[in-house]
């Protein structure tokens, strides 16, 4: 029992963060520092969770599409949909539970659209839901007009900037959406079942897995995650920018779920690890921002980072290094 | 959502505002007389940003307010279908075209077209690589002077006290973000006091710009340290003074805020005391376009090849609800 | 080593994966002109032997010779250098191009710098005249059949080594008829002097066409010997170390058919699939389905399971009338099915031995009810036991075990569903001589035990051994239907070739 809980600890993606965070400490020296300021906890550690939250959102979802060896290339336009339509209906006077109900219905509606162009149509997942990534944008911006919708309805600008026992709310958020997620799939046969859709849907199904409904579900929880994911970034500019909220996004998200040590090519899936995956990459990119570093570096030492983290994951330097290697007992326990 | 009389009013109320600026814009319009009844093609870009949705609905009011036909056409950012509307207006037979071009290359033959049908082509906005003789003039705002007019407010509100800026820049690379960072230093140069503490890039968003000042205050000591911060536009303004705040410091006061575009949020940030200045980029490109035009048609005036739009300042003095009021119904 | 004449031999070849010795200091001499098939249980060793003898894999000790000066190999490129050609199982060359590019690709007849097609399809067709093939040269080559590109494979690898051919499992996805073109292809480069390493699963194979016989067993040389003094008893012997009792034919003369009925299909059928055909199918008895390979034997099962579901017909289960749209409907009437493609269609390969075990158990109970660890556990280690499922640990992905212990796998999957009605697609095939023992012993305990089995096997022995009847499928239609003393090889094979009327009892 011990010997499990020490070397869950010496995972690579905890290795790394830990990593990240370190050199962060390096380049500035009170990085780690947190105050108690104004009922909210206040320090760079705190910006990385809360701007962490809306990718390891994305991630949460994300994570389930990949391990049925998909991709949902629409959750950035899915954002700015969903921040859209909570950002226009409260502007026009709705309460604000119906308007982020309204949007979340929306993102529901928007994966459900994706899973049956995956599930039902037999499309490719990555031009399925291409369709939806590029006509997303168009459709939030037929909301907003264009323009960015302000709104100053408080409680739905606490989703995106208030604080919970002190800890910013998009961090709860994320954090519950994740325990939530990962027990709705792991104390049900669910998780399982997506497992044996990606490692092998003609075997699956020929077991008696219903794939197209998992398949359905999968994308529906992308989709719904993406909607949490934009009413919390409109909530915390106060505005719903359709040109830019969530753009790129998809790829952050994608990449979390990958350093998360979920491959591309499906099966085995940790939610938990690709949120640390989305932590990691904010923590970079905060790392970067008090670095000090000129911006013209940012995206090379976001690559190169990557490549490092990926390095270490890979099995083939893992077994040359005798390091990261698990035993297959540990690498199926999770 | 059913129309209440709330609404009506609020509509009516725009509209009347939204004239009266027209108003205010065209007040040359008299002049402009033989402008009227012309057909003349319009292609946008497309409604990637409110500035430029509020470009086009400027330069349809401008159009409607002088008799002009506007034919009107969204690329949606591709210059292919750009180039098929300015064909389209050619075939037409349009008066003139103005083009807000997407992409500066690769325009050489659809203006040569313009050209040999005789059709005056404006640029609004943009420039494009091409020679000079295939268009009449190009309309645009001077972003190198921006950055200046928004470096000398920050001098002069400063004065000889010292102050640490930080800056939020626009995307990496972008030629707006080059030039307004050029101006700005330009203008802070003789000024010892005044030194850019810290510079990153906040892509022009408003969450990425609170992201970047949250990160800078962090770094500059609880943002104490920080005495102004120079925005390349507004949006990322918009999204620092949140990032202020929420660090329990004073935008306006504490952390003076400078930026450029002029959009309707700034105003009201204004109202609040939580801006100190805006350069505008003015979206009546529309409106030197057409004097130019009107002057070249009546007596063959060859304009100005390059036409710089002002860069005027506005501060909580210029009566920010005022300009709110008046950008709100523009699609900002 | 009476006779130093090896043209290629392995003295004391050693090959060492962490701490598992996959070649304990292994002797193997290739004589010219033989055909000498190389033996052994997966695992025995057999592709680590190929591998080294390739230059795919360096030896930790002992060494290669040829013509007994000792070389080493650094790849597979190298050894067709000294003569050493490959052809594997899967065809190893380009379908979309031609056959004439395929043979000569890497070094065609250049002209001016340009490839001379002219010269290299006038070549082309020569060298494929020695091998009675009679194909266009410029035609792709995946429009021809997989034993045509077998062939094709072979005459690239002569043309390019020309010394050894080693054919890696060429047979497993030929059918009887291609086997014997194949083998009349060896006949003739043998008597060229090629020397000539055949791996294969098929005994029958194995004393049609080659002269000696190494065998392996667990990564040791167990025996070298001449093929005219051995048995087949004598070579299973060798491969296990045990006689194995391989019951012959038997007399299951049913009383299987006094049982209830379970299903009954009448008039079922699917366009472009199987013509409609009626079965009746009881508790406890073993229907075979024998015929050839596109005879529709596989599409019979895959309709019955729902996989492809019927357009026509009726089917029955325990008395009820029922229809079987999906394979979910098949499951919850008790049905299995073992599919033919075991990678394809069978395994959740990087799953582990225990999830692939619970997975269609998991199925039937649904989303909500989620067997936890202890259970799963338990249910995985009451079959591998049961099964003999060779793994070192039930967490351990079942890519990782021999095809032979995959089909147990998927045999214990289904047994785990306590299933009424079990559908067997090839369960012996490509699998090694003591799992196929295994499988055979579960389906007779099974019959024993009252479950009801659809069985497909190509192997007539096998059939004849556990059916107590036989249907035979030809041209997508079921033929004939073989009772009692009709139940053997030669009968069948009259019903698959055409003689329907005599055969059918």
């Amino acid at each position: 029992m011990k010997r499990l809980h020490l070397e869950r600890l010496a995972n690579p993606q905890l290795l790394a963060l830990v990593a990240v965070l370190l050199i962060n400490w390096l380049l500035f020296p009170n990085f780690f520092r947190i105050a108690w300021q104004d009922g909210r906890l206040f320090g760079s550690m705190i910006d990385v969770i809360n701007r962490g939250a809306p990718v390891a959102i994305l991630a949460i979802g994300m994570t389930g599409v990949i391990a049925t060896k998909g991709v949902d290339l629409s959750v950035g336009a899915i954002m700015a949909v969903c921040g859209a339509v909570a950002a226009t209906m409260v502007v026009a006077g709705y309460p604000t539970p119906i308007a982020v109900i309204a949007a979340l219905a929306v993102g529901l509606a928007c994966g459900l659209w994706n899973g049956f162009l995956v599930a039902v149509l037999d499309i490719q997942p990555i031009i399925a839901t291409l369709v939806l990534m590029v006509a997303g944008r168009g459709i939030a911006q037929l909301i907003t007009e264009g323009s960015i919708v302000t709104f100053n309805d408080p409680a739905l600008v606490y989703l995106g900037t208030g604080s919970f026992f002190g800890f910013p709310m998009a961090a709860v958020i994320a954090l519950v959406l994740m325990i939530v997620v990962t027990l709705l799939v792991r104390r049900t046969a669910i998780g399982l079942f997506i497992q044996a859709i990606g490692v092998n849907r003609a075997a699956a199904s020929l077991a008696g897995i219903h794939s197209r409904m998992l398949l359905m579900l999968v994308y529906a929880l992308s989709g719904f995650c993406a909607a949490i994911a934009g009413i919390v970034v409109a909530a915390d500019i106060r505005g719903a920018d359709a040109n830019n909220s969530g753009l790129w996004l998809e790829l952050d998200a994608i990449l979390a779920v990958v350093i998360g040590g979920t491959s591309l090519l499906g099966g085995k899936f940790s939610i938990p690890l690709a949120v640390v995956g989305a932590l990691i990459i904010q923590a970079m990119n905060t790392g970067i921002l008090v670095s000090g570093f000129r911006p013209e570096f940012n995206l090379i030492v976001k690559a190169g980072m990557i490549i490092l983290i990926l390095m270490l994951q890979s099995p083939l330097l893992g077994n040359a290094i005798g390091f990261f290697k698990r035993d297959p007992k540990q690498a199926n326990s999770r | 959502m059913t129309a209440t009389w709330e609404d009506i009013v609020t509509i009516i109320s725009k509209l009347a505002i939204a004239a009266s600026l027209v108003t205010a814009l065209t007040s040359v319009s008299f002049a402009q007389e033989n402008l009227k009844g012309l057909t003349i093609g319009f292609s946008q870009i497309g409604s990637e940003s409110g500035w430029r949705a509020a470009e086009t609905s400027v330069t349809k009011q401008q159009a409607e307010a002088l008799g002009i036909d506007l034919k009107f056409a969204d690329a949606q950012q591709k210059q292919e279908n750009q180039i098929k509307a300015l064909r389209g207006f050619i075939a037409q037979g349009v008066d003139a075209i103005l083009v807000a071009p997407v992409v500066a290359t690769g325009w050489e033959d659809v203006l040569s077209e313009a050209k040999e049908a005789e059709i005056p082509v404006i640029l609004l906005d943009r420039g494009v690589d091409a020679p000079e003789d295939l268009y009449l003039t190009s309309v645009a705002s001077d972003q190198v002077k921006e950055g200046r007019v928004a470096g000398d407010w920050l001098v002069g509100a400063v004065g000889d006290a010292d102050c640490k800026i930080v800056e939020l820049q626009g995307t990496v690379g972008s030629t707006p973000a080059i030039n307004r960072k050029k101006g700005f230093e330009e203008a802070i140069a003789g000024h010892a006091n005044l030194t850019i503490a810290r510079s990153q890039t906040g892509d022009f968003t408003r969450a990425k710009g609170k992201e970047v000042m949250e990160g800078f205050i962090k770094a500059e000591n609880g943002g104490a340290d920080i005495c102004a911060v120079y925005a390349h536009n507004d949006d990322m303004a918009v999204g620092a003074i949140q990032a202020i705040k929420d660090a329990g410091l004073k935008p306006g006061t504490d952390i003076k805020v400078v930026s450029i575009d002029g959009v309707p949020d700034i105003f009201q940030a204004m109202v609040a005391g939580e801006a100190n200045a805006s350069v505008e980029l003015t979206p009546n490109m529309a409106g030197p376009a057409f004097a130019a035009l009107s002057a070249y048609l009546a007596d063959g005036t060859a304009p100005a090849k390059f036409i710089i739009t002002e860069s005027k300042l506005y501060t909580p003095k210029d009566n920010p609800q005022g300009e709110y009021d008046t950008r709100k119904g523009l699609g900002y | 080593m009476a006779d130093g004449e090896y043209v290629l031999e392995a003295r004391g070849v050693m090959k060492i994966f962490g701490n598992h010795v996959a070649l304990d200091t292994v002797d193997f001499g290739l004589r010219k002109g033989e055909v000498h098939a190389l033996l052994g249980e997966n695992g025995a060793g057999k592709s680590t032997l190929i591998k080294v003898l390739t230059g795919a894999y360096q030896p930790d000790g002992g060494g290669i010779y040829m013509d007994g000066a000792q070389i080493s190999l650094d790849n597979p490129l190298h050894a067709q250098s000294f003569g050493i050609g490959t052809v594997y199982q899967e065809v190893n060359l380009l379908p979309n191009r031609s056959v004439a590019e395929n043979l000569f690709l890497g070094h065609q007849p250049l002209r001016f710098g340009f490839v001379n097609f002219r010269k290299m399809e006038a070549d082309a067709r020569v060298l494929l005249a020695n091998y009675d093939l009679q194909i266009d040269p410029a035609s792709e080559l995946g429009t021809h059949s997989v034993a045509v590109q077998q062939i094709v494979a072979i005459a690239r690898a002569v043309q390019l080594s020309g010394k050894v051919l080693i054919l890696d499992e060429p047979t497993a996805s030929l059918d009887r008829n291609e086997v014997e073109r194949l083998f009349e292809v060896i006949r003739g480069l043998k008597a060229k002097g090629l020397a000539i390493i055949f791996i294969t699963h098929f005994l029958d194979q194995v004393f049609a066409i080659s002269d000696r016989v190494t065998v392996l067993r667990n990564g040791k040389l167990i025996d070298t010997r001449p093929l005219d003094d051995l048995s087949r008893t004598d070579v299973v012997r060798l491969m296990l170390g045990k006689d194995i009792a391989f019951s012959g034919a038997t007399d299951i003369e049913s009383n299987a058919a006094q049982n209830e009925v379970l299903v009954e299909f009448k008039g079922y059928g699917r366009k472009r699939g199987v013509l409609p055909f009626d079965l009746t199918i009881h508790k406890g008895e073993v229907v075979g389905v024998a015929g050839l390979l596109g005879s529709g034997r596989t599409e019979v099962a895959r309709i019955m399971f729902g996989a492809d579901p019927a357009d026509q017909g009726t089917v029955t289960v325990n008395g009820q009338l029922t229809a079987i749209r999906k394979t979910t409907d098949a499951i919850r009437h008790g049905f299995g099915f073992c599919p033919e493609d075991r990678k394809a269609e069978g395994i959740l390969g990087d799953l582990s031995v225990r999830e692939n075990i619970v997975i269609a158990l998991q199925g039937k109970l649904g989303w909500f009810k989620a067997l936890n660890r202890d259970e799963q556990f338990e249910i995985a280690g009451r079959f591998s036991e049961a099964m003999d499922i060779r793994a070192a640990s039930l967490d351990m992905p079942v890519k990782l075990l021999s095809g032979g212990n995959q089909q147990k796998v998927i045999l214990s999957r289904w047994l785990a569903t306590d299933p009424a009605f079990l559908i067997l697609d090839e369960p012996t095939r490509g699998i090694d001589v003591g799992a196929h023992a295994e499988i055979v012993r579960t389906i007779n305990r099974l019959r024993d035990e009252g479950m009801a089995m659809l069985v497909i096997s190509s192997e007539l022995d096998e059939v004849v051994a556990y059916s107590s009847r036989i249907v035979v499928m030809r041209d997508r239609e079921m033929v004939a239907e073989l009772r009692g003393k009709n139940i053997n090889p030669g009968i069948i094979v009259q019903a698959i070739a055409n003689n329907t009327d005599e055969a059918v009892a």
